[in-house]
């Protein structure tokens, strides 16, 4: 075994089982810092498979946007000096059933697929410029649309947030 | 590549989180641990991108694709803490069982 594919079962070990921290815990604090492991875990996966830029748009956007967001309306939406922060959970046994199913079909496929793969010994040292030239060329116009789709929906998330609270 | 670690490795890997963020989805009563699931099931289709671009001659077509995904679960993220903030004013709970009216 090489270095490469313990570093590859490490990352994996840590995204897995925080996620399973994030799912189980009774706890929310304790789901959403274990999802900041969960997302670090990720962005080494990503590094492993050559995307560095990926890799630290992830750690950027959800560690230090979506992450914090969470953090935030965990915070703002609990009384978090008198109520202990507990959550419950519901229809685990119909769900569990659900999920198992689900893990089995994706699982299933996964293994008897005979995926057309197209083996590649360079890996690109660095994507970011190339990744840089697609957006202007041949994705500039889901580009632009996303960039149109991100102003909207966060003009429109402070608008819902705010004219709420003048109403109270 | 000399490696052991092959596509099929990753896209369990993306099943397997992919499972406990719809478990997550289907079991948490708490709006904020519902958003956490999507999240998790968001990166686990970002593993499957990005494995199948690398182990596709490192074909950057998956990348970008998703990049887009991040744009949409930051944009995903905002609005529904918003909505999650909002139905918390009116309603002081953020169990999605007890939110059931449209209007009160």
């Amino acid at each position: 075994m090489e270095l490469f594919d313990i570093i590859f079962w490490l990352f994996a070990l840590i995204t897995l089982g925080s996620a399973v921290v994030v799912v189980f815990s009774r706890n929310i604090i304790y789901s959403a810092f274990s999802l900041l492991f969960t997302f670090f875990g990720v962005a080494g996966v990503y590094v492993l498979l050559g995307a560095d830029f990926i890799a630290v748009t992830q750690i950027l956007v959800y560690v230090g946007g979506i992450l914090v967001l969470l953090v935030f309306g965990v915070m703002l939406t609990n009384k978090v000096v008198d109520v202990d922060m507990k959550t419950g959970t519901l229809q685990v046994l119909p769900a569990a059933m659900v999920v198992a199913l689900t893990a089995g079909t994706l699982c299933g496929i996964f293994y008897v697929t005979d995926w057309r793969l197209i083996p590649s010994e360079n890996v690109l040292p660095t994507t970011a410029g190339a990744l840089g030239e697609m957006m202007m060329t041949s994705y500039l116009l889901p580009f632009e649309v996303a960039s149109i789709v991100l102003l909207v929906a966060l003009v429109g998330a402070a608008m819902i947030a705010r004219k709420e609270r003048k109403q109270a | 590549m000399t490696s052991q670690i092959t596509l099929t490795h990753y896209v369990f890997l993306s099943a397997a989180l992919f499972s406990l963020g719809l478990f997550a989805v289907l079991t948490r009563r708490n709006a904020i641990l519902v958003l956490m699931g999507i999240e998790l099931i968001l990166n686990a289709a970002n593993i499957n991108f990005i494995a199948f671009s690398r182990f596709g001659g490192m074909n950057l077509d998956g990348q970008a694709a998703a990049i887009f995904v991040i744009i949409l679960a930051a944009a995903e993220a905002a609005v529904a803490l918003a909505i999650v903030l909002n139905i918390y004013q009116r309603f002081r709970t953020v169990n999605v069982d007890d939110i059931n009216k449209l209007k009160e």
